[in-house]
């Protein structure tokens, strides 16, 4: 089910800016891998060059490779609609489609596929996408009302749902937990933690105790000053990271001193 | 979670709330300052401005109408037509529907495959040349649509011809008794096609506006589902434009429906016929224009009594848009 990912002198730009210098580092599958750093550090970024989301924006570009089990993602001919179907992903914030109800939002990505389900599969699907993010016992008994009618925290389960029902390999989240509460941030957390049994994820955070409960291994990413592309600072594990990092930058960081 | 239940439940027995119990007796008169108010004042004689300028118009129609009324009542005969105003302007409305239906049609998906195409698919740097073009057909003037029209109208004839040998079973394509079509092109259905030019850049630059304004989240959401880009259009683009497009096209039929030069100079008027491709039929904006010159008492009253059938039935038109637009919109996120 799950690959895992090998980024090779990674340079990410925005039309002329270069926004991330170089970075390389390998995510083993069915593992949590967490981005933490201070904001415009380029982090978010990395985490959309893996399924090619960061080329939608205008002008952007990628320099490097990004292999999944050994596959460049980058490679010539690989197109980016294939490549996102096997990468799922999880905004900032909770985006279901207004017009869809619950169920349609969690089938949308299957339709894509142009899958002709049978009315079963597709109640089956459903329910195993949403068991899977926990999220079935809240909604079971309005499967057919609107996503949009939930609250925060449903609708970021909702679309984890949604991003899950498409059995993606890897599974990215950019700062999913930030605009929610404590608890529903909780429930995400725990969610996290049975997804990486079957998917490896990627998570991007500000939130540095999110980044120690959650993830096996945490990449700390940095910037010199406005205008200085980000750069991947340390990579390693989670428990070292917070506790005796290589780095005296890291550190600072973890500290709550800079500079 | 023990420490929250404890707040929520000292809260109210510890902190006394002079506050809620004081507030009904004496409200505080809300401070209102000068500037506030002459704001408030000129934007409300706007408001009021425009209900006056509608009202006018319908009153003075109505005014302008009675001898039409009393004609009607008294006798009908003396209406062109000679057999009443109803006879005389329910073919001019079927005119004016028609044509406007069939502008409407032929416009709305061209405008929307523009409009999408210049949001979505163009490359960057044609996009906003494309939509300034599309614009500028707005400025033209319609005489010379009408002049246009005129050309085209010769150059038709023989598609005409074409569409009454193989389609003529279809009674809006059906050639006269004669088996003949119009020698010039001059038909409902040229102007139709002209009208249908007309309005294509405002539904075009209506929609472009609303596609543009499409979250950036819905689209990206599709995407990162692996949809393609027509696919992330249908996800995210069109559920969310519309109501949007709905009431562009509304405003496009607005248009449509009013319009007189073009038609008045393309159309070679004539009596109701079903077909589209012998010359007949004609809308009541052109009815109106072609009349004008020439017309006094009864017979200007009557002109001015179409104009208010014209003016009810764009009115419908909005209020028709209003309501798909109202149930239509989709709450954005």
């Amino acid at each position: 089910m799950s690959k895992q990912i090998d980024i090779k002198d990674l340079d990410i730009y925005y039309g002329d800016f270069q926004a991330v210098d170089d970075v390389s580092m390998h995510i083993k599958p069915r593992s949590v891998t967490a981005f933490i750093g201070p904001s415009g550090c380029g982090k978010s970024t990395v985490l959309r060059t893996l399924n090619r989301m960061h080329e939608v924006i205008p002008g952007a570009s990628v320099k490097g490779e990004v292999l999944m089990d050994g596959n460049n993602i980058y490679g010539a001919g690989v197109d980016p609609v294939n490549v996102r179907r096997e990468v799922g992903m999880v905004f900032q914030r909770a985006n279901p489609f207004p017009t869809m109800s619950i169920k349609e939002n969690v089938l949308a990505g299957v339709r894509l596929n142009n899958k002709r389900m049978s009315k079963t599969d597709a109640d089956d699907l459903t329910e195993r996408a949403l068991k899977g993010a926990n999220l079935w016992n809240e909604v079971k008994d309005r499967l057919n009302l609107p996503g949009s009618g939930l609250s925060g925290g449903q609708q970021q389960r909702l679309c984890i749902a949604r991003a899950i029902a498409v059995e993606p390999e890897v599974l990215l989240m950019d700062e999913p937990c930030s605009a929610l509460d404590p608890i529903s941030t909780l429930a995400i957390e725990d969610l996290i933690n049975d997804l990486k049994d079957k998917y490896t994820v990627v998570i991007v955070t500000h939130n540095m105790q999110q980044a120690a409960r959650v993830s096996d291994k945490t990449a700390f990413f940095n910037i010199a000053g406005t205008g200085k592309p980000g750069k991947l600072i340390e990579f390693n594990e989670t428990s070292t990271i917070f506790s005796n990092p290589d780095k005296e930058e890291t550190e600072n960081y973890i500290s709550g001193r800079f500079g | 979670m023990p420490t929250s239940t404890q707040t929520t439940e000292a809260d109210p027995a510890g902190a006394p709330q002079p506050s809620a119990q004081a507030a009904p007796a004496k409200a505080p008169k809300a401070v209102v300052r000068p500037g506030d108010r002459i704001f408030s004042g000129a934007t409300l004689a706007a408001g009021i401005l425009i209900l006056l300028t509608l009202a006018g118009v319908a009153l003075f129609l109505l005014a302008q109408s009675s001898e039409t009324i009393e004609a009607q009542l008294t006798d009908p005969s003396a209406i062109t037509g000679g057999n009443g105003f109803f006879a005389y302007v329910w073919p001019l409305v079927i005119g004016t529907l028609v044509s406007s239906a069939i502008a409407l049609v032929v416009a709305t998906p061209f405008a929307l495959g523009i409009a999408l195409f210049t949001t979505h698919m163009a490359p960057r740097r044609l996009a906003p040349a494309l939509g300034y073009v599309i614009d500028l057909l707005a400025a033209i003037p319609s005489v010379v649509y009408g002049l246009w029209g005129l050309t085209l109208a010769g150059n038709l004839t023989g598609f005409y011809q074409w569409l009454a040998t193989w389609f003529g079973w279809i009674p809006i394509f059906a050639p006269d008794a004669d088996g003949a079509i119009s020698s010039t092109g001059r038909t409902l259905l040229t102007a139709s096609l002209v009208l249908s030019i007309m309005i294509l850049p405002i539904i075009t630059s209506l929609t472009r506006e609303i596609f543009l304004q499409t979250p950036r989240l819905q689209e990206e959401a599709a995407l990162a589902l692996g949809a393609t880009r027509w696919e992330m259009i249908r996800m995210a683009v069109l559920p969310f434009g519309k109501s949007g497009i709905a009431s562009a096209t509304m405003l496009g039929l607005g248009r449509a429906l009013g319009e007189t030069m073009a038609v008045a100079m393309i159309l070679s008027p004539g009596l109701l016929t079903a077909s589209l491709l012998v010359s007949g039929n004609q809308t009541i904006a052109s009815e109106i224009a072609q009349n004008f010159p020439e017309a006094a008492g009864l017979r200007l009253s009557e002109l001015i009594s179409i104009g208010l059938v014209l003016f009810v039935i764009t009115l419908l038109v909005n209020m028709a848009a209003r309501a798909i637009v109202a149930k239509t919109s989709v709450k954005g996120s």
